[in-house]
């Protein structure tokens, strides 16, 4: 079976003058994160949706779902985890207690702030992680990437060729990932704050998605002005 | 949901924009999945039209022959995955004598507003045709095509006196290929002729009892009805050219479209009491009746296969692009697109 998780852990830190989370804020007539659900929702392939939101925002999350596709068992919100990687185990902790977990079991994990991503990612996603066990979604850098060990002088500059930028969805198999997530230890957890390095640390292979340039992820208000532009409207200060 | 669609902003000039679809309207939600590019999209693409016209039009995303897969349906009437033929012709009101079609009020994908070029197109019930797997996508994704061919031999039924020994079409291009496949098998008794200016493409038409170049018609040849699909500057002589080899009260289907005013032998038309009659586009009805023959006549489907020209993997707006210019160096036959944007 084939899960879509949405994770919306995060509480927004980045987004400047606004305390709401910057995945709650409206973009055109929606929140962003119903934008980024009703994606996942009507992709046929999801036995079901979870999305993890901040503890204090489960209910919310649930009314503003209620309200935009009505009663509807597809969706469900867990609280999420005090990490990224710890909200992840709580999505495949759902997973395991609601359907079982087996080796065919794929989740498709996506940030709740990239409300722009398209039916090729998604089917893209399903594919490379049935086939290869993980995916990763990424366009090529465009900027050059600079890299310096103290903040202070240039250590070395990559070639950008061999560079690309990640987004997401990132997709699993979730048994797989679950069994090399338990077996970090407490430090390597600490450090390991995306899924797919969990993966290409442990040597397995995580194959590359092409994304687009327009699945950005809105995390300074400098994007959701951008974001609202694409979508042709204006944005109210 | 924000939905990406892609616009032709000028001519040769496509670009992603942005929309937002609610589910909340109701509606079924569909992904297009094979697409066809019709001459009126290929005019739109190279800038073929007036500046008025373009400056009231653009932007706004082509093609409207389109061949897609449910995703999601409100009502749940129509299950994920069904195949589907996308109608673009919309009314916005009823009329009991005028056909959908033919109302000033309808509106039109890829001409009034956008057409198909985009990842989910959410579009009401009655918009939507299901159809088999069995029919391949390629011919599938040109139904529209094929039904306004079947709205004018429709109408040509209702119209035309009842003797119908022979039949003439005029056009050896898509649009005479299809409605000769159609008359020979829904009127199998007529004799049909097929007139055209290349003898390379009247060759194709098999199913033609027989083809002639029209420098070739003889003086006493007259038939009982004729369709002119021809379009273009090359309907006048055509329309004249019928006009002199038709049976008195006899009927001319017009279906080519010409940009220009075309001077016809009308002096002829009222000797003869003859009907003619023009048609344009297609309207709910005209797909069933399509549909259902795609469904049920695999030989006429694999004389339609034929005129599947080049098929495009369509990943990025620049697979667009060479598609459209593949398509203007094109013939005879269409080109396909397969949408995996």
């Amino acid at each position: 079976m084939t899960f879509a998780v949405v994770l919306a852990g995060g509480i927004g830190s980045r987004m400047g003058n606004t305390e709401t989370p910057k995945q709650y804020l409206v973009l055109g007539n929606k929140p962003i994160i119903i934008h980024t659900i009703e994606r996942f929702f009507v992709y046929p392939e999801f036995e079901h949706v979870i999305v993890l939101a901040p503890k204090a925002w489960v209910a919310h999350t649930e009314n503003m779902i209620k309200k935009s596709l009505g009663d509807t068992d597809k969706v469900s919100v867990v609280a999420g985890g005090s990490t990224r990687n710890e909200t992840l185990m709580n999505a495949i902790r759902f997973i395991e207690e609601n359907y079982g977990l087996d080796d065919d079991t794929i989740i498709v994990t996506h940030d709740a702030v990239r409300p722009f991503v398209t039916h090729r990612i998604i089917e893209e996603n399903i594919a490379a992680a049935k086939q290869y066990g993980a995916c990763d979604t990424v366009v090529p850098a465009t900027d050059t990437i600079v890299e310096s060990q103290d903040g202070e002088i240039i250590s070395q500059i990559p070639n950008r060729a061999t560079l690309f930028q990640g987004q997401t969805p990132q997709s699993f198999n979730a048994k797989k990932l679950k069994e090399l997530y338990e077996s970090l230890t407490d430090a390597e957890k600490d450090i390991l704050t995306d899924a797919c390095k969990i993966f290409a640390m442990k040597g397995e292979k995580v194959y590359l998605v092409q994304g687009e340039v327009s699945n950005m992820k809105i995390t300074y208000p400098f994007d959701l002005k951008v974001a609202a532009t694409m979508l042709g409207g204006d944005f109210e200060e | 949901m924000i939905n990406s669609i892609y616009q032709l902003t000028s001519p040769r000039l496509i670009e992603v924009t942005y929309g937002e679809i609610d589910l909340s309207e109701g509606g079924v939600l569909v992904r297009p999945t094979h697409l066809s590019i019709c001459r009126a999209d290929q005019r739109y693409y190279q800038g073929a039209r007036s500046k008025e016209v373009l400056a009231k039009k653009l932007p706004m995303a082509l093609i409207h022959e389109c061949l897609a897969e449910v995703v999601y349906d409100t009502e749940g009437k129509f299950k994920p995955g069904d195949r589907v033929i996308c109608i673009p012709n919309t009314p916005t009101e009823d009329d009991d004598v005028v056909a959908e079609n033919y109302r000033l009020s309808s509106k039109f994908r890829s001409s009034g507003f956008d057409g198909f070029l985009q990842d989910y197109v959410l579009m009401q019930p009655d918009r939507i045709v299901k159809i088999s797997d069995d029919v391949n996508p390629d011919v599938a994704s040109f139904t529209e095509l094929i039904s306004v061919s079947m709205h004018i031999i429709s109408r040509f039924d209702k119209i035309a006196h009842s003797r119908r020994n022979s039949i003439g079409i005029w056009g050896d291009g898509n649009l005479g290929f299809i409605t000769a496949i159609l008359i020979s098998k829904l009127y199998p008794d007529v004799k049909l002729y097929v007139f055209g200016r290349n003898y390379d493409k009247l060759s194709l038409f098999t199913f033609a009892d027989e083809t002639m170049h029209v420098d070739d018609i003889p003086d006493d040849l007259m038939l009982d009805h004729c369709f002119e699909c021809v379009g273009g500057a090359g309907c006048e002589p055509a329309i004249n050219q019928m006009i002199d080899h038709i049976n008195p009260e006899g009927t001319i289907a017009l279906g080519g479209v010409s940009e220009n005013n075309v001077a016809i032998n009308t002096r002829m038309i009222l000797e003869r009491g003859l009907r003619v009659f023009g048609s344009s586009r297609s309207g709910r009805e005209d797909f069933e009746k399509t549909v259902e023959f795609l469904e049920n006549n695999q030989t006429e489907v694999h004389y339609l296969e034929t005129l599947v020209g080049e098929t495009f993997d369509i990943k990025t707006i620049l697979d667009i692009h060479k598609a459209f210019d593949s398509d203007k160096a094109l013939r005879l036959g269409k080109t396909v697109l397969h949408w995996n944007k």
